[in-house]
This record gives C-alpha cells, structure tokens and sequence, in this order.
C-alpha cells in the first residue's frame, strides 16, 4: 500500500503572530516556522503503517516556495521515503491547494492519503475535504484511530459530543487530529542523512491549475483585547464581586 | 436570492446552532431554506419551521441519513445547490466535514467560522488561533461558510414554515457508517451553558477532575471543559476540549481551574461575558484574559469555593 502525505510549512505554534506595521498582512519575515503539527500527526500514522507491513511506500509533498524543503527534510528524517515539493509563491488558498494535491494523486496513485485536520496558521480545516471531493474519494475527517484492512480502513473520528466508527473503501482521504498518535522525535543522525536525500520538485505552473484566489484579503487586524481584570485575594473576596459587580447569583 | 442552511441535529432535536445561523443568514435580507437531512425527522422539521425568519424546510428523508455522512450530505447540497447562492451552517464538527466537500464540487472556495458578516461578500476571521483578524471578500459566485455562533444572537421561535420534502440522491456507496460513542452527561451542552468549568493538566487524574471539579459544576448548573492536555491525559473526554481545535463556547461565566491559557485554550473561550482564573501561579497568562483572578492551589480554593455557594 502506498500514502501520500501533505505536510504544510507554518508559523511554529509557540510564536504570537504579529502584522506588519504597513498593516497590509501578518509579519512572518524571520519568524520560526516549522511542519503543521496536525501533518506530524499524519506522518506518524504513515510510519506506525509501515513498520506494521500494511504501508509499502510513504511519500510526503508540500506546495509552496523552496524553503518548504525544510519541512520535507524534516518529514525525510522522520522516515518518510519519497519528498516533493510543489513549487509556487502563489498565496494558495484550500481548494487550490487541494487541485494542486489531486494532480499529484493522479501521478502517485495512492491508496491512502493523510493531511492534518487543519492548518494553524489558516484555521481553514478544508483541504482534506476538497481534495476528497475532487477524487470523489471517501473521507474520514478528524480521525483518532485508524485501522486498515484489506481494502477498507476503518475511521474513529473525533466529533461534537464524542466519537464515529465509519469505514471507507480505498483509496480514501484522512484527516489526522491530534489524538492520532504521539509524533516521534527526530533524531540527529535522521536529521544529517535526510539532507543529501534528492527532494523530487515539480513547479505547479506546469499543472495547468489556475491558482488566483479567489478569496482577496483586504485588511489584517489585531482583536480587541479583554479589559484587564484584577486579582482577588480570597474565595470569599471573588464570590462578593461576583455577586456585587456582575450581577451573578452564586 | 436564497440562502440554503445546513441544519444539524441528532435525530431528535434540532441543534440550537440552527437559530444562530438563521440570523446570521437574515444579513443577506433574502429568502432562508434550511435543509433537514435524516431518516423520518418529522418532529425536527417542525422545529426548524418554527424558527423565525426561516421561510422553506426543506426535507431529504431516507434511510442512509439516518447517520449522515459528508459524502451524502455533500451530494444532497449538490443536488438542488442551483436555487442558492449562499450556503451556510454553524461552525461544527458536522459542517466542517460536509461544506468543504461541497464548496469544492461546486469549485468554490470556502470561508470557515465567519465573526461578522460584511456587504459585498466580505468577511471577518480570525486566524492563528485567534491572534490576527482578517477582512476577505470572496469572488465566488456561491458563498460557502460555516459561521462562529457565539457571535450571533439565537433567532426567536414562533413561526410556522412551509415544509417540502425533496427527492434524496442515492447513498454513496464508498462510506459506511459503524457506530458512535455519546458522552453521556446529566450537565448541560458545553456549547449552550450557561456557565462552564475548565480544568487543566495540573487535576493531575481523570479521578480528581471528576471529584474536584464536579461538585461545583452541579451546585452552579455548569458544564465542565478541558484544555488539550487534560484531554491528551485521559482526564476528561475529547469532545469537552476547548479551544483552538475543540469546542468554542461564550458563556455568561467561565472558571477556569489550572489551565494556564495557551492561546490555543483561550481562542475557545475569550468571548465568555465573565472569565474566572484560579491558578497558583501569579504570571500565568490566563490571567491576562480574566476579569476576576484568584491566585492560589486549586485544591484548596476549588472546595472552598463550593462550600461558600
Ligand atoms: C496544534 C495545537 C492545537 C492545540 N489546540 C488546543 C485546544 O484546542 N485547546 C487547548 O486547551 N489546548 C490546545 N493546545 C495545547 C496548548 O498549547 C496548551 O499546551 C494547553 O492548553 C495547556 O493545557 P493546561 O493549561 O492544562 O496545562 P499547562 O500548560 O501545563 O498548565 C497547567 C497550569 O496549572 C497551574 N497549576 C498547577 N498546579 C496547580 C494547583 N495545584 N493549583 C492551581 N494551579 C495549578 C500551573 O501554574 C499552570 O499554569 C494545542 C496545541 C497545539 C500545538
Ligand atoms: N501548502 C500546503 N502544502 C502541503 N499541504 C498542505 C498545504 N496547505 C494545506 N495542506 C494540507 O491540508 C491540511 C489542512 O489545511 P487547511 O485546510 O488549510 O486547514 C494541512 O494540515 C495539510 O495536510
């Protein structure tokens, strides 16, 4: 069986964002960027089925500019097989992203195809879906468990107000959330050899895909903070204010 | 114009969400469907029809809708998406599996957990974790979005909507559903309490949560939350986390107990009315977003809060 992975380079979660002093977008000039933790998820699961024999070949792409390589390198020196990387500067919204991945599906022809439940810097939560409906694949979005059989994986999915057991017939698209798996850590040695591995790069205006958004940004803010509060000094102290100031019976 | 909305329910009782969502589609000034799809929800599309503001249920009934799948969903929308050019649902684990799928047959893009609705197809969101707003306005020619409930107002019942039924696509035969698991609990829904009760990491068990958070939670009538590493830790169940990649809610008053307000957490709550920290440590961040800031061991003020009220 064969996976196809799509790991997404992101601001690091740690870091607040901030916005340019132009205002016109976020500043991400020389700010820590790494792998989308939900992609580590997916990469995760990807080399747990390979080690167990169900998955014979794992390959990883990531679109975007070719300092995407580091996050390839980085997927390479956790054991995925193959890297590419789709080359673009374009601004790629979701369902680009997800036209972008079907052409690759096409080329690859995967069985399997995991990409993280959603991006931290978009908070999109779509690419998988798309790319789903694009193959007219199944997909088991939000998954914390996943278990293949012959041709059939069965999906636990993470939903409002507890979990779903589906199955789906393969190929099938995945989204992994965060209960998946525990990504494991990358070793230095994984780290050196992953650099002389070839990075295979295809640049996306050969796919014929036309990539202008059609969502325009036109403004950046930053939300209004809360009005700054005060500290109490005792719980008797904090149920008087409640019920004083606020208002609240308790 | 019309504007088509996804409504979500359990096969009995239209989700709350629904009503927010009506509003949020009264900014468009035109016509308002919503799409019930299940298998024989009669008392559920009376619901809906009840709403106000709503002028057309529309149902899909069949026995494969019994547990909706995206693919089913995706399709049905499909299928009569020709009379809308807006479609829209509440922000939830159910929409965000089926309009992203149908904003990509419709070759759209897609604008997820919408704060404010502007003209000319113009939008606010907020991304990373909430730290930055945008403004985008969609060139599209249908609008796909799934709207941030807390920030609409509930549309009032009283209303008596003409209920069609409509022809239902044959099921996709490439999804199975097997089974569920419901978190079964006497509390309220996290999403619409009133008041809720987070506890973090430093409960330190699956036990002492229960034991420590829960006798307030019932003398308060409150629902009980978690931050993403008392999830991780077994201590409280997933679908309670709260947050960036879990469960936004907005109540009239939110305790949080040992979490130290990761932006991923407070993306989740910072539109409660007002926010309680307990936390033993003076410099924790979920101070900067607390009306009302108790700095001591929860294992003591927690009980001594429940005995004072
Ligand atoms: C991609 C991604 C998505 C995420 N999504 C979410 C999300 O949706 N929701 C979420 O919550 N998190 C999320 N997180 C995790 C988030 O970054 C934090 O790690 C998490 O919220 C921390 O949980 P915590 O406050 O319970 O634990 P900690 O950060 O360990 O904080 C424990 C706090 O308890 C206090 N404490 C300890 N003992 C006591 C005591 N006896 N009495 C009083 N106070 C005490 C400490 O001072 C500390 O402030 C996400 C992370 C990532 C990377
Ligand atoms: N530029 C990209 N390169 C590779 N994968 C991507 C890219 N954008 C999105 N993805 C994948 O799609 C998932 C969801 O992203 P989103 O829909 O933007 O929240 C990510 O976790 C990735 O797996």
């Amino acid at each position: 069986m064969k996976i196809l992975l799509a790991v997404k380079r992101v601001v690091d979660y740690n870091i607040k964002v901030r916005i340019k002093p132009d205002g016109s977008n976020v500043d991400i000039d020389g700010v820590k960027m790494g792998i989308n933790p939900f992609d580590e998820n997916a990469i995760e699961e990807a080399l747990r089925l390979k080690e167990q024999g169900v998955a014979t070949e794992i390959v990883a792409v990531s679109l975007g500019t070719s300092a995407n390589q580091d996050v390839l390198r980085h997927s390479l020196a956790m054991g995925v097989d193959r890297a590419i990387l789709l080359e673009t500067d374009a601004d790629l919204q979701p369902l680009r992203v997800a036209k972008l991945l079907k052409a690759i599906v096409t080329r690859e022809q995967p069985d399997l195809i995991i990409l993280g439940k959603q991006a931290i810097d978009d908070d999109a939560g779509q690419t998988g879906q798309m790319l789903a409906a694009l193959l007219n694949y199944p997909q088991g979005t939000f998954a914390s468990t996943l278990e293949v059989n012959v041709n059939e994986v069965k999906v636990t999915r993470e939903v409002d107000g507890g979990t779903e057991t589906i199955a789906l017939a393969l190929p099938a698209v995945i989204t992994a959330d965060l209960r998946l798996n525990d990504p494991r850590f990358v070793k230095l040695p994984n780290l050196m050899m992953a650099r002389k591995k070839p990075i295979e790069t295809i640049n996306a205006s050969e796919l014929g895909i036309d990539l202008a958004p059609s969502l325009k940004l036109l403004q950046v803010n930053e939300p209004a903070a809360r009005k700054v509060g005060i500290k109490v000094g005792s719980v008797k102290e904090l149920l008087e204010k409640l019920r004083t100031h606020e208002g609240i019976l308790v | 114009m019309t504007i088509l909305i996804l409504a979500e329910h359990d096969g009995n009782q239209l989700s709350p969400s629904v009503q927010q969502a009506v509003t949020a589609a009264q900014f468009w000034n035109s016509s308002v469907h919503v799409l019930i799809a299940g298998n024989g929800s009669d008392a559920i599309n009376q619901q809906a029809a009840s709403i106000q503001g709503v002028e057309r249920v529309i149902s899909s009934t069949a026995k494969h809708l019994e547990h909706p799948l995206a693919e089913d969903v995706a399709n049905l929308i499909v299928s009569i998406s020709d009379d809308y050019e807006v479609i829209l649902a509440a922000h939830s684990s159910f929409s965000r599996n089926a309009l992203p799928r149908v904003a990509a047959l419709l070759d759209v893009e897609m604008i997820s957990d919408v704060l404010n609705i502007n003209g000319n197809n113009t939008y606010v969101r907020a991304i990373y974790a909430g730290n930055i707003l945008t403004t985008i306005q969609s060139t599209d020619t249908v609008q796909v979005l799934t709207i941030h409930g807390s920030k609409f107002t509930a549309a009032s019942l009283g209303n008596n909507a003409k209920i069609i039924s409509i022809e239902t696509p044959a099921a996709y035969d490439k999804a199975r559903w097997l089974s569920e698991v419901r978190s079964q609990s006497d509390r309220p829904a996290l999403n619409s309490a009133k008041v809720v009760i987070s506890g973090g990491r430093s409960l330190g068990s699956a036990e002492r949560f229960e034991q420590v958070l829960s006798p307030l939670a019932s003398k308060l009538g409150a629902a009980l939350g978690a931050t993403r590493a008392a999830v991780d830790a077994g201590f409280a169940s997933n679908d309670i986390q709260v947050g960036q990649t879990g469960v936004v809610v907005a109540p009239e008053l939110y305790i949080a107990i040992g979490v130290s307000g990761a932006v991923q957490h407070t993306y989740g709550m910072k539109d409660s009315r007002i926010v309680v920290a307990i936390n033993q440590d003076p410099d924790a961040p979920i101070f900067q977003v607390a009306d009302y800031g108790l700095v001591a061991d929860l294992f003591e003020a927690v009980p001594a809060l429940t005995a004072a009220i």
